[in-house]
């Protein structure tokens, strides 16, 4: 197919064709930060949570507050939980994965060191990582004689008795890495609020209960201090017990103390859809957003078409009588839409370029994978393609007996 | 002559009814998914306290040891610089604010007990933020002083406990005390919940909710304090609370200051006492530093905390966006229409119309195809308003189409398609009317 000739009508043609690139330029830097966007929004939706999800109960009741006796109503909640049929573990927890509230510190390597090297979330509570089925990597889990009641590690840290206070805990393998690069973990100390904690453990991963930053997001830790907050987390033996599980344990906490208010319950697996519901929706959006743009490029291709092989019906029938067949007249209308679709691609990768570098300023986005665009440019040579393919196909069935009329 | 070309645009655009159709589409979906999102930023990004916002003003001092004088000074203050900041009363109002969840027993209605937030304010809170009162008033500063037992409640929380009736001198229970109903408010959703905005630099985009509700419950500051106490959450520690929930004597920032400050020649010498305060704490060994002192107005304070969702901007320049691309397409679209009738176009021009005239005949058929597009992107407006309300987002029961937004729908619709337009119009009218007059 000779293309010169089909550049020199363009060259007469410039606004129609002008349009044209224009459409698809911004068709393809917009589809390809959008699917780039809804990509990374899907996998953070599938982000691993490193425990065993299907299987976790979490339920939240009113904290009276401080009295005297919550130690003891907490042992005995707990006993009257692990007496359900389908229980396997239970904890009485701080927070929980997918909670969306957390206990957070600043860790250091040095106590003398200004500024913390990160900021980490703590776990509590007896049992917390047996019964949540995190992945003990190396080391060893938390011993009941690691354990120290909350209220006695609050009066000595008042006090500031560094023995009152425990000293290991049990870290994730993302937060050991970036604290000891390349390093074992196990052994090395590290500091929060001047206190020193010895690595016994490293789990494989533990997300955190609210996530700000995504490259921080396992930046768990686990302490050995028992708490009684009425928060609870059980664990059953089969996912498909989980809501009878879950009524009965309401239900038997309610009957040992009806003042309280059960403030949460929840499978750990709804908490999790509730937790990434804003990507959901903003991916769903954005699906929507590039459907409709396609579709809409693919009409406004249908249509100049349509328009341009109208005006060229004479044209179009001069070279029919000479000798060209329908299939130079439709391959003629094909090459020139491959064309154009190729300076709009072109344009639109550009385009799509800085929308990246723009998106990465202000949204904290990664830089757009080189592999968005072969696969943008070939999805918009198809469409342009089918789009173009019945207005060529109109214009291969002009008869050549049109160049005899009105010439 | 309008009344003439409005009728040869109905009359053309009945000609090739696919051709309009696809145009009519193209306006109104890019209509529809704009005006759907400008919508929300309209209502997410507007004046809360239109009229006075400028008179209100979030002192910030910072307690904290580990902060210095080029860092922002923490969200929130510490008890002792609140109250003595409040006490001071150098400004017209000042009101102190603390969130806390309470419990709320109400065993008078029947139901049952709920955990609720209570907000716990000086009496100014009501004066300065213009809260309206359906029943019974404020209570007094001596009310304030002497910590006395009394509560002003939502509108929502006097219809689901008092059918709505005048409940004032009621008693309502809140964790262990019994106070009694001073007023009731008429319904009252300030967006944002302004007077609770605080920790948006932290929040990473994810800001909607600061668009909360109110609270049902309001008491005066220091009854709040006594009621609740051993509920309250700080803001943040530099050091771990004696005793949590109980953060008066803690190293803790967890309350709000608010102060009004009605004319503009004062806020120099309040921001000037804010300072000499933080400076004299330094002085007695309290602060560690006292440079980094602010006095932000209320919309400043909103515009530093960033409080429009990032995923409300970035939806909105995506639908801007999707409407340029609608737009290229009807200039497309347009031309073809246009061109194609190029014989008419000579034949008018050779019986004498002006190019003026050809020109205004084809604006309004394109203003014709925008107002059409218009109609039918209100309705989409108003489903993509429908969706946004099914979202279990804090801002969703705001969502809705105002007259101003009702009206820019049609502007905007009608503006488009005559800029769409205005490039084909014009090279209707350069049509030459000898070489068409000859083919035809």
């Amino acid at each position: 197919m000779d293309i010169l000739p089909i550049l020199s009508t363009l060259r007469r043609h410039k606004t129609t064709a002008f349009l044209v690139i224009a459409e698809i330029a911004l068709t393809c830097a917009i589809v390809c930060n959008a699917v780039f966007i809804i990509n990374q929004r899907i996998e953070r939706i599938h982000m691993q949570s490193g425990v065993d999800e299907q299987r976790l109960l979490h339920i939240a009741l009113t904290n009276i507050g401080v009295t005297k006796d919550d130690k003891a109503r907490r042992d005995e909640d707990l006993a009257a939980l692990r007496q359900i049929s389908g229980v396997v573990a239970v904890a009485s927890v701080n927070e929980v994965p997918f909670g969306n509230s957390s206990s957070n510190g600043s860790i250091k390597l040095d106590p003398k060191q200004r500024l913390a090297t990160l900021n980490a979330t703590d776990y509590f509570g007896e049992n917390v990582t047996q019964t949540l089925g995190t992945q003990l990597i190396a080391g060893r889990e938390l011993q009941p004689a690691d354990y120290m009641d909350m209220d006695q590690v609050v009066n000595a840290a008042t006090a500031k008795e560094a023995k009152g206070v425990p000293h290991v805990v049990v870290i994730t393998q993302n937060m050991a890495e970036r604290l000891w690069p390349g390093q074992p973990a196990l052994g090395k100390q590290l500091y929060m609020a001047d206190y020193a904690f010895t690595v016994v453990g490293v789990v494989k991963e533990l997300i955190r209960p609210s996530i700000w930053d995504d490259s921080a997001k396992s930046y768990s830790m686990v302490m050995p201090v028992r708490v009684a907050n009425n928060e609870y987390i059980v664990r059953v033996d089969d996912p498909k017990n989980r809501e009878r599980v879950l009524q009965a344990a309401v239900a038997r906490l309610k009957e040992i103390n009806p003042h309280r208010i059960v403030l949460k319950q929840h499978l750990l697996s709804n908490m999790r859809e509730d937790f990434f519901q804003n990507d959901r929706a903003m991916a769903g959006l954005l699906v929507g957003v590039c459907v409709a743009l396609l579709v809409v490029t693919a009409l406004g291709i249908v249509g100049l078409g349509s328009f341009w092989v109208a005006q060229r019906r004479r044209q179009i029938g001069v070279r029919r009588a000479l000798g060209a067949t329908r299939a130079n007249i439709l391959r003629y209308f094909q090459t020139e839409n491959f064309l154009l679709a190729t300076i709009g691609i072109a344009v639109g990768m550009v385009l799509a370029y800085g929308i990246n570098l723009m998106l990465m300023v202000h949204y904290e986005l990664p830089r757009l994978p080189g592999i968005y665009f072969p696969v943008g440019a070939v999805l918009l040579w198809i469409i342009g393609q089918l789009a173009v393919l019945g207005p060529a196909m109109r214009a291969a069935a002009v008869p050549p007996v049109v160049a005899t009329r009105s010439v | 002559m309008f009344g003439y070309y409005l009728d040869l645009a109905v009359h053309s655009l009945r000609r090739n009814k696919v051709l309009t159709a696809l145009m009519v589409l193209a306006i109104a979906v890019g209509i529809g998914a704009s005006m759907t999102t400008l919508t929300v930023v309209h209502l997410l990004s507007g004046d809360p306290l239109p009229g006075r916002s400028h008179t209100i003003f979030y002192p910030q001092v910072d307690a904290s040891p580990k902060g210095k004088d080029s860092d922002e000074p923490l969200d929130m203050l510490d008890y002792r610089s609140a109250v003595d900041l409040w006490s001071a009363r150098r400004a017209d109002r000042q009101a102190l604010l603390v969130q806390s969840q309470v419990r709320l027993n109400t065993a008078d209605a029947g139901k049952p007990a709920v955990m609720t937030m209570m907000l716990s304010a000086t009496t100014d809170f009501f004066t300065m933020f213009d809260v309206p009162f359906r029943y019974g008033g404020p209570w007094s500063e001596q009310d304030d002083a002497s910590r006395a037992r009394l509560a002003v409640i939502s509108d929502d929380l006097n219809q689901k406990l008092f059918a709505g009736g005048n409940s004032v001198g009621r008693t309502l229970r809140l964790r262990d005390s019994d106070v009694r109903i001073v007023g009731v408010l008429k319904p009252w959703r300030p967006s944002p919940q302004f007077y609770a905005v605080r920790g948006g630099r932290f929040a990473a985009g994810d800001t909607s909710d600061f668009y909360a509700r109110p609270e049902d419950v309001i008491t005066p500051f220091f009854t709040g304090l006594d009621i609740n106490d051993g509920n309250f959450q700080q803001f943040t520690c530099w050091h771990m609370p004696a005793r949590p929930g109980h953060l008066q004597d803690a190293p803790c920032v967890w309350v709000a200051l608010w102060v009004q400050i009605k004319d503009a020649a004062q806020v120099a010498a309040y921001r000037r006492f804010v300072a000499d305060y933080a400076a004299q704490q330094q002085a007695i060994g309290r602060f560690t530093h006292a440079g980094n002192t602010r006095l932000r107005d209320l919309m400043g304070w909103l515009d530093f905390n960033g409080v429009l969702p990032g995923n409300v901007r970035l939806q909105a320049w995506l639908a801007v966006a999707f409407l340029v691309i609608c737009l290229v397409n009807m200039v497309g679209l347009l031309l073809a229409k246009f061109l194609r009738r190029s014989g008419e176009i000579g034949l008018r021009r050779a019986l004498g119309a002006s190019r003026a005239a050809v020109f205004a005949q084809y604006m309004v058929e394109s203003g014709l195809i925008g107002l059409i597009g218009g109609a039918f992107g209100w309705l989409l407006t108003l489903v993509g308003l429908w969706l946004i309300r099914q979202q279990p987002v804090a801002y969703a029961d705001l969502v809705r189409l105002d007259v101003p937004m009702f009206l820019l729908t049609f502007v905007a619709a009608i503006g488009a398609s005559l800029l769409a337009g205005m490039l084909p119009a014009v090279r209707a009218c350069r049509v030459v009317p000898a070489w068409q007059l000859k083919t035809l």
